[in-house]
């Protein structure tokens, strides 16, 4: 893979990593401002579903799409949303509730979207999403356009009844969709063997459909098997099941590890930060740029996260008379 | 509508139909899917002369895995595309709701306005014959509690087409909820194209006395029953409602105002139904215009029985609509018993 893309691949895969520790970075200080009986006057009222040691699967998908191709997310949409394009300034004003936020304050961080990428939105109900990345791919077949739509959801998602039907229906109508499964091993704490008893790429198998499970933490190869996937698609060959094996690094609301609380235990955590998509994908460019791009890189996340932080915090809330608009 | 020079008689279902194609043929976006909407009966008449005139390209059958179908139908509005969605019952909606509730109706919201959902979800409601729990029922105050979705239930073929071409028209989610016995009842309704805004309700009949705001099917009755309390010197005006949500509450309002009595008849359950809303609304509004308690008709609270004496005992009629007025004014007259009986037709396939 070319070397500029590979440096492309990882400032974004840091933007969404520094992104959501600059989420983390802000709930800490609210939560010792609210503990001082402070009344901070910036703060991220919103449940936050971060997607930190799970980046190579966003990115990786996203490198392979164009702007034309569309997305919906579940819960946990940062990395989606920024790996799709989608506006910093108006994520991060989103989650401080700003009317300049991608949503005006009305979706939070479960409901991230702009449109103008792609980006069409997000559902906070596990699977829920999943049809509707159906009904994008149906004007794309009935207009004859090469595009593709793509359903990202969790591990848990498989086990609602919508995943089935709309495998099932995708593959009969040889729809332009990529089912974008992100197996990151558990449902909050629930383990996945206590949840399923079959791979998850192997159910694609009694739809009709290709099924392929990739190492989520190599963005070249989630990548490339997304790049397959979306030319059959585009080809009128009908949808993939993708499963990317991954592991999220911290709980799964809030800004928090819970490794070591319940069935996650530390050395688990510990063999997965082994595996660090990011830092992986940094030593590979080691070897290919000199120290200046990797480091010009990473000024440039940071420089974009503070404009971004900088705007929310600018940004006017919402009023009682924006209450009804959008309904 | 009187003015247009061409308006025939045509079934409810036909002017479904009618303005079914006339929709389609205006606007390239829309499209048809559900179970059997291809078939030879095209939902009862409904859908098959678009099927005839369109295609499956454009009209299509889906197999029955309704939940993801219509999450589909969302996702599809989000491109630009309107699609209609039809069930032949409205029990169906419920494995549905997810997709209806949580998708459908929140989208535009939880995006700020930046993704519409205009999307019609036709349904119809089954009555007789011993359909029994599960093919009959008439759920317009579940879809009416939530934001984000309207809801709309004509009485009239003339209304049917003019309210589904505004819902085609339209922006948002319409539960589109159809009667089974209203499909063979033919009424006036122009050639040509018309819109009826949704939320506006229509007088039926003009009266002083008494105000019934009737829905759907009970409109029927509330018509006979108008009649039979106007031979008893009883002057009832009667109101269509044919938006749910939103209603028309002004209209409804206004007459309560002018005639001080109020009666409600609905096709569901009374129990938390759009009935308590509306007559929540009028005592909260105009409660010093009231001459009497309001009342309401509706569904006693069972499932749905089978037998034929059970349904009979089941479902109100234009007998219980004027034993219900009469109770307004105190006259014990014996007029509920000479009403005639309900509608019910002899078996002849299709429900």
């Amino acid at each position: 893979m070319d070397t500029s893309v590979l440096v492309r691949m990882y400032a974004q895969m840091q933007l969404v990593r520094r992104a959501e520790e600059r989420v983390i970075e802000q709930y800490h200080w609210q939560n010792r401002e609210f503990a001082e009986k402070r009344n901070p006057p910036h703060t991220i009222k919103c449940p936050t579903h971060l997607s930190i040691g799970q980046e190579a699967s966003a990115v990786g998908l996203c490198s392979a799409l164009d702007v034309q191709d569309v997305l919906v997310s579940s819960h946990r949409c940062h990395a989606h949303y920024i790996a799709k394009g989608g506006s910093l300034n108006a994520m991060m004003a989103e989650l401080f509730g700003r009317t300049t936020g991608c949503a005006h304050g009305k979706g939070g961080s479960m409901h991230l979207v702009d449109t103008s990428v792609g980006m069409m939105g997000s559902s906070a109900i596990v699977g829920g999403a999943i049809p509707l990345a159906l009904g994008m791919a149906l004007p794309f077949k009935m207009r004859g356009e090469a595009h593709v739509s793509v359903a990202c959801f969790g591990d848990a998602a498989v086990e609602q009844g919508v995943f089935h039907e709309s495998m099932h229906y995708a593959a009969l109508r040889k729809l332009p969709v990529i089912f974008f499964c992100e197996n990151n091993g558990y449902a909050t704490l629930s383990p996945f063997a206590a949840r399923q008893h079959v791979p998850i790429y192997a159910r694609a198998a009694s739809y009709g459909m290709a099924g392929i499970r990739v190492d989520g933490n190599n963005v070249v190869e989630v990548c490339e098997v997304v790049r397959e996937a979306a030319s059959t698609a585009r080809a009128g060959d009908g949808p993939t099941l993708i499963e990317c094996e991954t592991y999220r690094w911290i709980g799964h609301v809030g800004p928090d590890r819970d490794a070591g609380t319940g069935p996650r235990t530390k050395e688990e955590l510990e063999s997965w930060i082994e595996r660090c998509p990011i830092t992986r994908l940094r030593k590979q460019l080691e070897l290919r740029v000199s120290k200046e791009v990797l480091v010009q890189a990473d000024a440039d996340v940071e420089r974009k996260l503070d404009d971004a932080v900088a705007f929310a915090k600018a940004s006017p809330s919402p009023t009682a008379e924006d209450l009804f608009h959008g309904v | 509508m009187a003015s247009d020079p061409v308006t025939r008689n045509l079934s409810m279902s036909r002017a479904i139909a009618e303005a079914t194609v006339q929709a389609m043929e205006d606007d390239p976006t829309i499209f048809v899917m559900g179970v059997g909407v291809d078939d030879a009966n095209g939902i009862f008449g409904t859908t098959k002369s678009a099927h005839d005139m369109f295609g499956d390209a454009r009209v299509f059958d889906t197999p029955l895995s309704e939940p993801s179908l219509t999450g589909m139908g969302v996702g599809a509005a989000f491109m630009g595309m309107r699609p209609i969605m039809v069930h032949a019952r409205t029990d169906f909606l419920l494995i549905t709701m997810d997709q209806i509730v949580n998708h459908a109706a929140k989208w535009s919201y939880m995006s700020g306005g930046a993704l519409r959902v205009p999307f019609v979800i036709r349904s119809i409601v089954g009555r007789g014959w011993g359909q029994a729990a599960q093919h009959s029922q008439s759920f317009q105050s579940l879809f009416a509690h939530i934001p984000g979705l309207q809801v709309v239930m004509p009485a009239t073929a003339g209304d049917a087409k003019g309210l589904l071409i505004s819902s085609l028209r339209g922006d948002m989610p319409v539960i589109f909820i159809e009667h089974r016995w209203l499909h063979g009842i033919e009424g006036p309704v122009p050639e040509a194209r018309y819109a009826i805004p949704i939320g506006s309700a229509r007088v039926e009949r003009s009266g002083s006395d008494v105000t019934i705001v009737a829905i759907s099917h009970m409109v029927v009755e509330a018509r006979k029953a108008a009649e039979l309390l106007a031979t008893q010197g009883i002057s009832a005006e009667v109101i269509d409602l044919r938006s749910i949500r939103p209603w028309d509450r002004d209209l409804v309002l206004s007459s309560v105002a002018k005639t001080g009595r109020l009666l409600v008849a609905d096709t569901s359950w009374i129990s938390f139904g759009v009935s308590a809303e509306i007559v929540a609304s009028v005592v909260e509004e105009v409660f010093g215009k009231l001459k009497t308690s309001p009342r309401r008709i509706g569904l006693p609270p069972s499932p749905t029985p089978c037998a034929p004496e059970l349904e009979r005992a089941f479902y109100p009629d234009a007998q219980s609509i004027v034993a219900s007025v009469l109770s307004m004014f105190a006259a014990k007259a014996d007029l509920a018993a000479d009403a005639p009986d309900g509608g019910e037709k002899p078996f002849a396939g299709h429900f």
